[in-house]
């Protein structure tokens, strides 16, 4: 028997935690991984609340979710390959141009 | 069932089907050995034991005795876990496969599977997802040209071809109505080989398909690139010895024999008789137990006479052709298959 | 039995998200976060969404993080360097941070009603889902699926130009 809360609180420490990881690295592989770290935090609150109101939707909502991730991380990985190609790194703070 | 009954008995199913998985390992190498050598027009091993039987012991005895190199410039933590990630995804996978007939024990135990899960074709697919990164990190953490190329290779040949493999296996999903390995294989079971998927069910393009889309899973002939040896020296694990060597050989063998137990079970009626009911099923309980599993060792049997024939006859891709094949060829003609599929389902 | 799967696989997802954060080599990272997918995954069957950690098995694990990989590995990226931004971003990130988790602790803490997740809940199962995403939800369904084919234009088109500009000079 667990509270729903644990869950809850799991989810927002992981959200926290992706957070940091969003500020606090610089290389921008990193970067798009804390992006991803919250969405599956957010993930776990949809899924508890599906639980909690017996809702099947809550989890379709996280199917929509993975669905959203997949494609983002499809474009935003060869966006980063074409940064890489332009600048050869991959150091968020030395992108600061908006033309090459 | 208390929960230590249930402990013990999934750990005595664990420890019996890890046994016989890694003897069949074992001994499908010496299969292709021999069969190959019989192509090839010569003998293969022949002078361990009566027929060569031995060899694959003393095969492993010596992969276990030699020197264990670990070269200076790998990056150590990855080199390490990654035969142990290749070779654990290979072998966990075979834990939802159903061997035999369900009920024969008493008090609902399942004594041919060790877990009946309800989304196990789903559990297959993800672990053999997770097989990848195996043969990533040990081509990456190798430190050495030809062991990225061949993982860059195998990563990308794996998630191009892990898309036709699972587009292939909904038309059977959708038949079958249920993604249980068991409910799909008792869909099968009424008329024998008239009600097999691959026959009595339509599959048969969704089984050339799955075929094709396993051969490249496992990284096999003809489209065993990553270890293309001409050109790679021997791919992703050109860098480890011994016992590290081993465990990647016992993943892709491990492997393939699962592909194989999955084919059977999805398109070939798993533990089904080829017979059907014709035959009222024995009276004996031994006898009423090992049929079943006589049915499916013979087909999975076949299934790796396959495997090896076509590596023995089949010349290697071209890897532009194998990426072409992939993208143009079998996506389309699965996402095809499944289109007729629901259209048979919804109009029939 | 709930207390001891939950307590292991909540550490396995804290220690993987912490790791992330203090590994320097994006590779390091990249499978800390695959440690916290899976262990989502079986936080996820224990919640009864079977399909759901199916497919954050398949999808996360084995398709995006995949992706990740491959990118580091083909970009080769090493040991990521210091730079003037980090120290601003961790004097005003962290104290953001701490707020906003704080912030959001207490509201879940004084939440009231929330009930009690057991073993024996029963699962959510793949046919429930389907019929809800299939009857009521069929329309976002197909936008996404339309989502999918632009993302997979567009990582097209990015690749391509890169291509293009090397040919061209």
């Amino acid at each position: 028997m667990i509270p729903i809360s644990w869950y809850l609180l799991l989810s927002a420490a992981l959200f926290s935690l992706g957070m940091v990881g969003f500020l606090v690295k610089r290389n921008i592989v990193t970067v798009f991984m804390s992006i991803e770290l919250m969405l599956n935090a957010v993930n776990l609150s949809f899924v508890t609340f599906a639980h909690q109101w017996h809702m099947v939707k809550g989890q379709i909502f996280v199917f929509f979710v993975m669905v959203v991730a997949a494609a983002e991380a499809a474009v935003g990985l060869a966006i980063i390959i074409a940064v890489f190609r332009a600048r050869s790194t991959l150091a968020v703070d030395r992108i600061d141009l908006m033309k090459l | 069932m208390t929960i230590l009954q249930f402990f013990l008995w999934s750990l005595l199913k664990v420890v019996v089907v890890t046994v016989v998985m890694l003897m069949a390992v074992a001994y499908t190498v010496l299969l292709e050995r021999k069969l190959v050598g019989r192509i090839q027009n010569r003998w293969g091993p022949s002078r361990v034991g009566p027929f060569g039987l031995l060899q694959p012991l003393v095969d492993g005895a010596k992969l276990f005795l030699k020197e264990d190199l670990i070269p200076t410039a790998v990056y150590r933590p990855l080199y390490l876990i990654a035969p142990v990630i290749a070779l654990g995804c290979a072998l966990i996978s075979i834990a939802v496969v159903p061997f035999g007939e369900p009920n024969v024990g008493p008090g609902g135990i399942h004594f041919f599977q060790i877990s009946d899960v309800n989304i196990g074709l789903l559990v297959i697919l993800g672990i053999t997802s997770i097989g990848v990164y195996g043969i990533a990190l040990s081509g990456w953490s190798s430190n050495n040209k030809y062991s990225l190329l061949g993982s860059l290779r195998s990563s990308a040949q794996l998630i191009s071809y892990e898309l036709a493999l699972g587009l292939a296996l909904v038309g059977v999903v959708m038949r079958a109505g249920s993604l249980n390995l068991r409910v799909i294989v008792e869909s099968q079971a009424a008329k024998g080989i008239a009600s097999w998927n691959i026959f009595g069910g339509f599959q048969f393009v969704a089984f050339l398909v799955y075929l094709t889309a396993a051969y490249a899973e496992t990284n096999r002939a003809p489209f065993d690139l990553p270890e293309a040896e001409s050109e790679l020296t021997a791919g992703y694990h050109t860098e480890y010895s011994s016992m590290k060597f081993a465990m990647f050989f016992m993943a892709e063998y491990a492997n393939m024999i699962t592909v194989s137990c999955v084919a059977t079970l999805l398109f070939l009626g798993g533990w089904t008789s080829p017979l059907g009911n014709l035959f009222p099923p024995p009276e004996n309980i031994f006898a009423h137990a090992l049929f079943p599993i006589f049915w499916f060792v013979l087909k999975v049997f076949s299934f790796l006479f396959l495997y090896v024939w076509v590596r023995g006859t089949l010349p290697r891709f071209r890897y532009d052709q194998l990426m072409n094949f992939g993208w143009r060829y079998l996506m389309p003609i699965a996402i095809l298959n499944i289109l007729g599929t629901s259209l048979w389902l919804a109009y029939r | 039995m709930h207390l001891i799967l939950f307590i292991v696989f909540a550490g396995f997802c804290l220690a993987g998200a912490i790791n992330l954060l203090l590994q320097s080599h994006p590779i390091n990272s990249a499978l800390s976060l695959i440690v916290v997918m899976t262990s989502l995954a079986v936080l996820y069957l224990l919640l009864g969404a079977e399909f759901l950690a199916a497919a954050q098995v398949i999808v996360y694990a084995g398709a995006i993080m995949v992706l990740f990989t491959f990118v580091v590995m083909l970009l080769n990226a090493g040991r990521e360097d210091r730079t003037l931004g980090s120290r601003s971003a961790r004097v005003v990130g962290f104290p953001a941070v701490v707020v906003i988790l704080g912030v959001l602790a207490t509201v879940i803490l004084k939440a009231q009603g929330l009930g009690v997740v057991t073993l024996s809940d029963g699962i959510t199962s793949t046919a429930d889902l389907s019929t809800v995403l299939f009857r009521e939800l069929l329309l976002p369904f197909e936008v996404t699926s339309v989502l999918i084919l632009i993302a997979i234009l567009g990582a097209v088109a990015l690749a391509r130009s890169g291509d293009g500009e090397r040919t061209s000079k």
